[in-house]
């Protein structure tokens, strides 16, 4: 079971880093905003205050391909994540989907000579434009990976921290920012009292955790989790589970997972891949019980993959 | 309106995204400062070559590169010098080192590989890296007043006894061609003992099972399953120790004798191209052109070494192609540790 | 019931059985073989060394008497302590650099590959031909204004070790798992941080004991030191001058015909050992340690 206190106030704590960092490169003839103006999502003008869910945040692929060197391993997938809704990845081993969903935090081109080509919209601003910083855009689109991956030599304190410390604020009250990261990966009650200790001391579950509880603690936009209980036993699977259910109140996921039932327990939609296109997506009722594709049908039913 | 809108809200996500002109700089700055390092490294192969090209020039342009490196006389006095007789040491001491110091070196890593009990494994392995520790100072003060004396009377009866073999026989020189391989074996012990442990213990297990399988005894599975997988490896062990072997200056200098002669027997004093140069360069800081010869040695020597190494990796890279398997398909992330580049550490 | 064939479970044949055991033993004392001159060279280091060890010997230098009190080796401890310690200074951090470079920049591409080799090549290359390059560079031509000299001698201790260093550190940072470097990378850090914060902490046991063993492969080097650093009696500070060291001092008594010069240099011997050895187990025990955490 997830902590029932989850804190409200992340989404104003945004706008006023938002004003604190440096001004855009852009060249907007409309004064972009005054420090006094919150974003908004349709135009209006609302109280800085509001409740998270109206202010989530969408990631729209269009026309995206993915290479590795001259092989396309992704190719023109259009598909967009509602804000504050949880979306399933699934479809066989090597269908593209790990590819697809790190081209949306720019980790896809780490590796040397792949990349990424179309556009990629975080709440219309295309992340492979000119100008972007691709740390900023990592800091606004978290990970989680499959293995659990604690730095070794930190304490889970330091861990938590670490995403904020890497990226340089400072204006960061820590102590704060630890605790409410994890109390919202649910693992406060577990290791408050030795917040000193290594990461790596963890059980695996717990490990899954806290690598959730640091990419919370960074304050993304949106989270990518890519097959984030594949290595973890049924109860620590539980635990994510009823966590994902929670972290969507407050971001927008992104989930990759090769098992379906899953998809099914934590998805509002699921998209379908095979050999790098995206064949379908839509609710995920719809997708395991009357998908459009013959291809979705197939592979729901367990004809293949 | 929308579109007003929208763009307000683009613009927010661009300010989000476009990060600190200073972050930006930090991560190329840090890239060029290390390739600079690297850069370093180039750098200093390409100067090690010039300025010892350069300072070898005096001798090398009086005797020509191929009469000094084959020229048959070493004679301080006369200023006559050839490095023929200091290439023929450096030979015949390698190779008895290699005879000696393989076999023992090979046996170790197979016992401890394969047949010794895994608690002795470690410790085992400590005491053969030991080896490697100890200064070639050091075993050369050993080399002078415990290995000459002690093996001389052994060496005069078997130069007595089988005077019938090809260069053995006449009386024993204390310091000789002998000892110094034999000094010189000891000391490559641990680098091929190392590395073909390394090699060995690479073996898949299908292959050292599937010979157990058939019901091999111990030594046949080494012998149809390890050996030949770890051939190339092995090979290249060898040839690492050579490079070592050849190189070795200061524990050869202090058990060869420093004789500038082609020693007929085994058991004569004789001279290495390393050793000449620690041998005489002090007497030699006067004289240009026995400097300028002993500089050119060393760029014999250096060469030598090159060729040497160069031989090692080709013998293992080639060895190691032809067993590849390719690896299996599977969908693509961040590449992976490869395997250890160029083997162990060496001590 | 006896359909198995009689022979099914015969054993093997004593030929086959014969030459098994023969293997094992000979393997087996080929072993020990190569551990004797360990023992003998320990065994005898220990008798005549320690018989040339007191209190003096470390505290007083050599005299440069060849009859009478040769004197200690103090000088040629301390020497060898300076000289190391600046090659340390300047050959770990470059040795480390070149290898970060290596692997977080370079993995693939030919710049990298060249760089790869060469340092290969470096580490093939005989310790004499380092003091010898040194020495048509630096000391021949006076540079710095002196003839031989400790620093000179402490840059050619450190080329030897730089492809050691490199070598070794390479190894160690590819065995970081990138699984952790991904992590970094997602959370936003630009790459110099996760070289530095992430890359560089969980390396650093195995770079110290890379870094310790390549020190304690530099200080037991002779030959570089023979015309770059030389010898002298005198204690110095000075790296600008001529230096003693343990190996040098050690080299210099073993050509002279005088038993106490003898003596003294299985007593620096044994110094210089022991020093190797420490610095061996030290390197040992910190590899230990991060691999038990």
């Amino acid at each position: 079971m997830t902590e029932p206190e989850s804190t409200e106030h992340e989404t104003p704590v945004q706008d006023d880093t938002i004003r604190k960092e440096d001004p855009p490169v852009s060249a907007e003839p409309e004064p972009a905003r005054s420090s006094a103006e919150p974003r908004s999502l349709a135009g209006a003008v609302t109280p800085a205050k509001e409740k998270p869910e109206q202010t989530g945040h969408t990631v729209t692929l269009k026309s995206v391909d993915a290479y590795y060197g001259e092989q396309r391993a992704v190719r023109d997938v259009d598909i967009e994540y509602a804000a504050n809704r949880v979306t399933a990845m699934i479809g066989p081993s090597g269908c593209g989907k790990s590819t697809l969903v790190r081209c949306i935090n720019r980790m896809h081109e780490e590796i040397p000579g792949a990349r990424c080509e179309g556009h990629v919209l975080l709440d219309g601003a295309n992340i492979y434009g000119s100008g972007v910083d691709v740390t900023a855009v990592r800091r606004a689109i978290g990970m989680v990976f499959q293995k659990p991956n604690p730095f070794p030599t930190m304490s889970i304190y330091d861990n938590v921290a670490a995403g904020v410390r890497l990226t340089g604020r400072k204006d960061v009250k820590l102590d704060e920012r630890v605790e409410q990261s994890l109390r919202g990966a649910g693992l406060w009650d577990e290791v408050k009292d030795r917040l000193g200790r290594p990461g790596i001391g963890l059980s695996g579950g717990q490990q899954q955790r806290l690598c959730i509880a640091r990419t919370i603690a960074n304050e993304p936009e949106v989270i990518i989790m890519d097959e984030p209980c594949s290595a973890l036993d049924p109860i620590a699977t539980l635990k994510v589970e009823d966590l994902i259910h929670e972290l969507k109140r407050r971001y927008t996921i992104i989930i990759v997972t090769h098992n379906m039932q899953q998809a099914a327990r934590v998805a509002d939609t699921t998209a379908f891949m095979l050999m790098g296109e995206l064949v379908e997506h839509a609710e995920t009722q719809k997708i395991f019980t009357n998908p459009d594709d013959p291809r979705t049908e197939e592979y729901v039913t367990g004809k293949f993959g | 309106m929308e579109a007003g809108a929208l763009t307000t809200r683009d613009d927010l996500a661009a300010a989000r995204l476009a990060g600190s002109s200073r972050g930006r700089l930090a991560d190329p700055a840090f890239k060029w400062f290390l390739t600079i390092l690297a850069v370093l490294i180039l750098a200093i192969i390409v100067f090690f070559f010039v300025f010892l090209i350069n300072k070898a020039s005096p001798a090398i342009s009086k005797f020509g590169l191929f009469g000094f490196t084959f020229g048959a006389e070493w004679n301080v006095s006369k200023s006559v010098y050839g490095a023929w007789p200091l290439l023929v040491g450096t030979l015949i001491t390698s190779a008895v080192a290699l005879v000696i110091g393989v076999p023992i070196a090979l046996g170790a890593a197979l016992y401890i590989t394969e047949l010794c009990p895994a608690r002795l494994r470690a410790p085992l392995t400590m005491l053969l890296e030991l080896l490697a520790a100890v200064p070639s100072v050091v075993y050369g003060l050993w080399g002078v007043f415990f290995l000459i004396p002690k093996l001389r009377p052994a060496e005069q009866w078997f130069a007595d006894t089988f005077s019938f073999l090809p260069f053995v026989g006449g009386s024993v020189a204390g310091p000789n061609y002998f000892i110094a391989g034999l000094i010189l074996a000891i000391m490559i012990l641990p680098i091929v003992s190392a590395i073909s442990r390394e090699v060995i213990s690479t073996v898949p297990a299908e292959l050292k099972e599937g010979a157990l399988a058939l019901g091999a005894t111990r030594w046949e599975m080494i012998r149809l399953a390890v050996l030949p997988y770890s051939r190339a490896g092995i090979a290249g062990a060898i040839m690492l120790g050579l490079g070592r072997a050849v190189g070795e200056t200061i524990a050869v200098t202090l058990v060869i004798g420093n004789a500038p002669q082609i020693g007929k027997q085994i058991f004569d004093q004789g001279y290495t191209l390393a050793a000449v140069i620690a041998n005489e360069f002090g007497e030699a800081a006067n004289n240009k052109l026995h400097s300028a010869a002993l500089i050119a040695a060393g760029l014999v020597l250096f060469v030598l070494t090159l060729l040497i190494n160069a031989i090692a990796r080709y013998i293992v890279v080639r060895g190691n192609r032809m067993r590849d398997i390719p690896p299996p398909e599977e969908e693509l992330t961040m590449p992976t540790t490869g395997p250890l580049i160029g083997g162990p550490v060496m001590q | 019931m006896s359909d198995v064939p009689a022979n099914a479970l015969a054993p093997i044949s004593a030929r086959r059985r014969h030459t098994d055991q023969v293997m094992r033993a000979v393997l087996l004392i080929v072993t020990l073989l190569a551990l004797v001159p360990l023992v003998l060279v320990i065994l005898r280091l220990l008798t005549s060394g320690l018989k040339a060890i007191s209190w003096d010997f470390f505290t007083t230098d050599p005299s440069g008497n060849f009859l009478g009190n040769p004197g200690g080796i103090k000088s040629a401890i301390l020497g060898t302590i300076e000289m190391i310690a600046v090659a340390a200074l300047i050959t770990i951090p470059i040795g480390i650099g070149v290898a970060l470079y290596l692997v977080e920049y370079g993995k693939q591409g030919r710049f990298a590959a060249t760089v790869r080799y060469f340092v290969d090549v470096l580490t093939g290359v005989p310790s004499i031909v380092f003091g010898l390059f040194v020495y048509v560079a630096l000391v021949v031509g006076n540079v710095g204004g002196s003839g031989f000299a400790a620093w000179k001698g402490a840059l050619a201790i450190a080329l030897l070790m730089l492809p050691i260093v490199t070598r070794s550190a390479e190894v160690v940072l590819l065995l970081v798992p990138d699984g952790l470097r991904e992590a970094a990378l997602a959370l936003g850090a630009p790459r110099w941080k996760v070289v530095t914060r992430v890359v560089l902490p969980t390396a650093a046991p195995g770079l110290v004991t890379g870094s310790l063993l390549a020190i304690a492969r530099g200080a037991g080097e002779t030959a570089p030191l023979l015309f770059t650093a030389a010898i002298v009696q005198g204690t110095s500070f000075n790296l600008n001058a001529r230096m003693n060291s343990l190996p040098a001092q050690i080299f210099a008594d073993v050509g002279q015909a005088q038993d106490r010069l003898v003596a003294r240099a299985w007593g620096a011997a044994l110094t210089l050992v022991t020093m190797i050895l420490i610095l061996n187990i030290v390197a040992r025990l910190v590899a230990r340690r991060s691999r038990s955490t």
